[in-house]
């Protein structure tokens, strides 16, 4: 069957192309390696285009600052679950990052004295814990739209080869488990092709689609994740999942942690600012996990607002018309086009909305992915590379700061391009085309081509949701989160049984969204299973059950395979590359 | 309410058609809420979409004749039956599924990034906040489309003139203090079709979702032409 299937060659492939995967790819065009970027959508409409609030970087522009204190803010945030090689990497890379973004034409928002703007963030600290930093780098309420616009427009400039509206089905590998490629189908013909490359980089994003009320977009349903797990590869720290504190209450869409960065604060419906209970020091700009959880306590404790007390309210009207425009022009919009109000008048319902996957693709600090397939726990999986959100590299760990995820993607993105071009030199033929893997994804496509009647995908697709939702929410426990392992399990079961109604093989999006389902489903379990077994509360996991973080115990990484369901751990990297070790301490905001 | 959407699928139909479809409504629904009940009814209705906020620009549409984003357009300001058809001017590849290879060709074309021939400084290039806000109202387009599909001189000229989404972002560079190929930005421009195709009948910038205004955009280019050539 695969010798019918055409074939494209490429030095590097790289699937998915957000913010991490243009990144990578800019660097691998401008060193002339011939570099294929899948993409399911247009690339600008990746997700990476909906980031509002902006970039981390100590450019002390506005407040003073300095790497390092960055460095301790993300491994405090992390609850002590980062690899401290990898936010040591990131926080020195920062600065000049997000000057080489501007340099390739983001339209950052400027000081009087023509550098760039920067706005206070959530866990920011100056001096090791100290009085709140500025360091989030903002092009008004729109950061990720503009970079992900620059970087899409530096690489037309870079003649890289984009095949939009493509999906990536499964990664091609040898018997050695030497990543070959893909199998990958343009949705507009539902033909299949295989893209031959040496070194192929997932950045295919997040999941936020295992919950039902998300911030994030249709699209966001984990597909590198799936692949790696189908490849034998394990996730890593998957029961870490953000919840920003303040979506839209019911209906989900981001409102920027800008907003509470620019002097916005939250309210119960006694009109109380009542974060000051729950963090003294930094108040609404503790990190999101401390926020999140204290909204969802005023809201069980019936302090919510509305009919049903059952959110909380943003009070930003107290920042005026103008700074709202000129700051957050974005969410402005959002909020008179979804809710009818001007938040320059009025406070806005929000809520604790699924929003990020802080677990992934286990990876080291170069986007090589690690897993212990061989002697160690961190072997590189040949020609294998990811970065971004369905990454784990670990920066951080089980709770990230808000504006360190565009940073992590143009990071860690221009790092594995960089590696990438030197494993090429060292790599410089392609290996004989492996069949068996081929046939794998072809049949994983092909049985949805069978016919007659069965489980509606769209259904199931809700109620994993809804079940993830119930059962794997802000705050779990043991009793809640097995009888969630065994819903999950149901509903994977079921969906054996799916069929579609469409076979059509033209733009056929029902067909698409069963193999995303797959990924979800398996992604799904990944999470709840994590959390199930993880008997401590650290960062976004908060167990009941367990309130208290356990270093002696869980100061380590859980690493989820597909087969057999099976979990193992590994340490996590304490020693940063030149500095000293933060230790783990109690976090206090 | 009563919706009528076009369907057409190369491999089954010979010709496109209109289809009835009922769907509830609620109170705050957008276009793609009912777009999306419509794929529950018929999973074979087939339509892009993503972000469902308005940034990503993937559910451009024609809504009762007017090309907009699906997911902030609020169904209760819609004329029943509701009629949505593919964008204008465009190949169809599948009921609302257009080809946009065209439009971004064009985009492409105008070359559509930042170019400085000085080397570069170790620090951001210093822009004031003045300099900066020209940008506003530019650089926020989301490439949806809407605009340079509902453009007659792009309906009959699509290979030729640019189109305002293309001239949008040719100013969004021209306007940048930062940018240093204004004048071969202009060059490329002149001719009688690349930019002079606009006859400024402003559809663009009335259908426009982010509120942009492509017509003034390529007004100031073709000020700054005059300016140059005389």
């Amino acid at each position: 069957m695969s010798s019918s299937i055409p074939v494209r060659r490429f030095d590097t492939l790289v699937i998915g192309a957000g913010g991490g995967g243009l990144r990578a790819a800019l660097q691998l065009a401008q060193a002339d390696a011939h570099v294929a970027v899948v993409s399911k959508v247009f690339p600008t409409r990746s997700h990476t285009v909906a980031a509002q609030g902006g970039m981390n970087a100590a450019l002390a522009n506005v407040l003073p600052d300095n790497w390092h204190w960055h460095m301790f803010d993300t491994i405090k945030g992390s609850d002590y679950l980062a690899d401290q090689d990898a936010v040591e990497y990131m926080c020195r890379a920062a600065p000049r990052l997000v000057v080489e973004l501007e340099h390739a034409g983001v339209p950052f928002s400027r000081l009087e004295n023509g550098k760039i703007y920067q706005r206070p963030f959530g866990g920011q600290s100056q001096n090791f814990g100290g009085d709140q930093a500025a360091r989030t780098c903002a092009a008004a309420d729109r950061t990720g739209h503009a970079i992900l616009h620059s970087l899409y427009q530096q690489n037309i400039n870079a003649k890289t080869h984009f095949f939009d509206e493509y999906l990536a089905l499964d990664l091609v590998h040898d018997e050695d488990g030497t990543i070959l490629g893909a199998v990958v189908m343009e949705i507009e013909t539902g033909e299949v092709m295989v893209i031959e490359a040496k070194a192929t980089l997932l950045a295919t994003g997040g999941a936020g689609q295992i919950f039902r009320t998300n911030t994030n977009a249709h699209i966001n349903t984990g597909d590198g994740m799936g692949m790696a797990l189908r490849a034998g590869i394990p996730l890593q720290d998957m029961e870490f999942f953000q919840f920003h504190p303040t979506g839209i209450a019911g209906k989900g869409m981001l409102i920027t942690e800008g907003a509470r960065g620019e002097g916005g604060y939250l309210l119960n419906k006694d009109g109380e600012r009542f974060m000051e209970r729950y963090a003294p020091n930094a108040k609404d700009l503790a990190s999101r996990d401390v926020v999140s959880r204290s909204i969802y306590t005023e809201v069980k404790e019936g302090r919510g607002c509305g009919p049903n007390d059952d959110h909380v309210m943003l009070k930003l009207d107290h920042l005026g018309a103008d700074v709202i425009q000129k700051r957050l022009p974005g969410i402005r919009s959002t909020i008179q086009t979804f809710l009818h109000i001007d938040p320059a008048n009025e406070p806005i319902p929000v809520y604790p909305t699924a929003h990020y996957t802080m677990g992934g693709i286990p990876t080291n600090r170069h986007g090589q992915v690690v897993a212990p397939l061989g002697q160690t726990a961190e072997e590189t999986v040949p020609g294998l590379y990811a970065v971004g959100e369905c990454a784990c590299v670990s920066v951080h760990g089980a709770n990230r700061l808000g504006g360190n995820s565009l940073l992590d993607i143009v990071v860690f993105g221009r790092a594995a391009g960089n590696h990438i071009i030197d494993y090429l030199k060292e790599n410089r033929y392609h290996r004989p085309m492996a069949g068996d893997s081929i046939d794998k994804a072809m049949a994983r496509l092909s049985r949805w081509d069978q016919k007659g009647e069965g489980e509606s995908v769209r259904e199931l697709k809700d109620e994993l949701k809804k079940t993830m939702e119930d059962y794997c929410g802000v705050f779990r426990s043991d009793e809640i989160l097995a009888e969630g392992v065994d819903k999950v399990i149901a509903l994977e079961a079921r969906l054996k049984n799916a069929r579609l109604q469409d076979h059509s093989k033209v733009f056929n999006t029902a067909r698409v969204e069963a193999l995303e389902l797959e990924n979800l489903m398996d992604i799904a379990l990944a999470t709840v299973c994590s959390a199930h077994a993880r008997q401590e509360s650290r960062g976004a996991h908060s167990r009941i059950d367990y309130p208290d973080r356990d270093d002696e115990r869980w100061l380590k990484h859980s690493l989820f395979f597909k087969e057999g369901r099976k979990l193992d751990y590994k340490p996590v990297r304490m020693k940063p590359l030149s500095v000293d070790s933060f230790p783990p301490k109690a976090r206090v905001y | 309410m009563r919706f009528s959407v076009y369907r057409y699928n190369p491999e089954s139909d010979d010709q496109p058609y209109m289809q009835e479809f009922e769907v509830d409504v609620n109170a705050g629904m957008m276009l793609r809420d009912a777009l999306l009940d419509i794929k529950v009814q018929d999973e074979s209705f087939t339509f892009r979409h993503s972000c469902g906020e308005g940034v990503c620009g993937s559910d451009g549409v024609n809504i009762n004749g007017t090309n907009g984003l699906a997911c902030i357009t609020p169904i209760s300001v819609l004329k029943e039956p509701v009629e949505v058809l593919p964008f204008p001017g465009r190949p169809v590849i599948r009921d609302l599924v257009v080809d946009m290879t065209q439009f971004y060709h064009q985009y492409r074309s105008v070359k559509p990034y930042l170019t400085v021939h000085d080397p570069e400084p170790e620090e951001e290039y210093r822009q004031s906040p003045e300099e900066r806000e020209k940008l506003d109202g530019l650089y926020e387009c989301i490439l949806c489309g809407c605009c340079s599909t509902a453009c007659p001189s792009f309906w009959w000229n699509p290979d030729k003139f640019r189109g305002p989404a293309a001239l949008l972002q040719s100013y969004r560079f021209i306007a940048d203090s930062r940018d240093q190929a204004t004048a071969q930005r202009l060059e490329e421009l002149e001719g009688p079709y690349r930019l002079f195709r606009c006859h400024s009948i402003m559809n663009c910038t009335n259908v426009c979702p982010k509120g942009l205004n492509p017509t003034k955009a390529i007004g100031e280019i073709k000020k700054i032409m005059l300016n140059n050539n005389t």
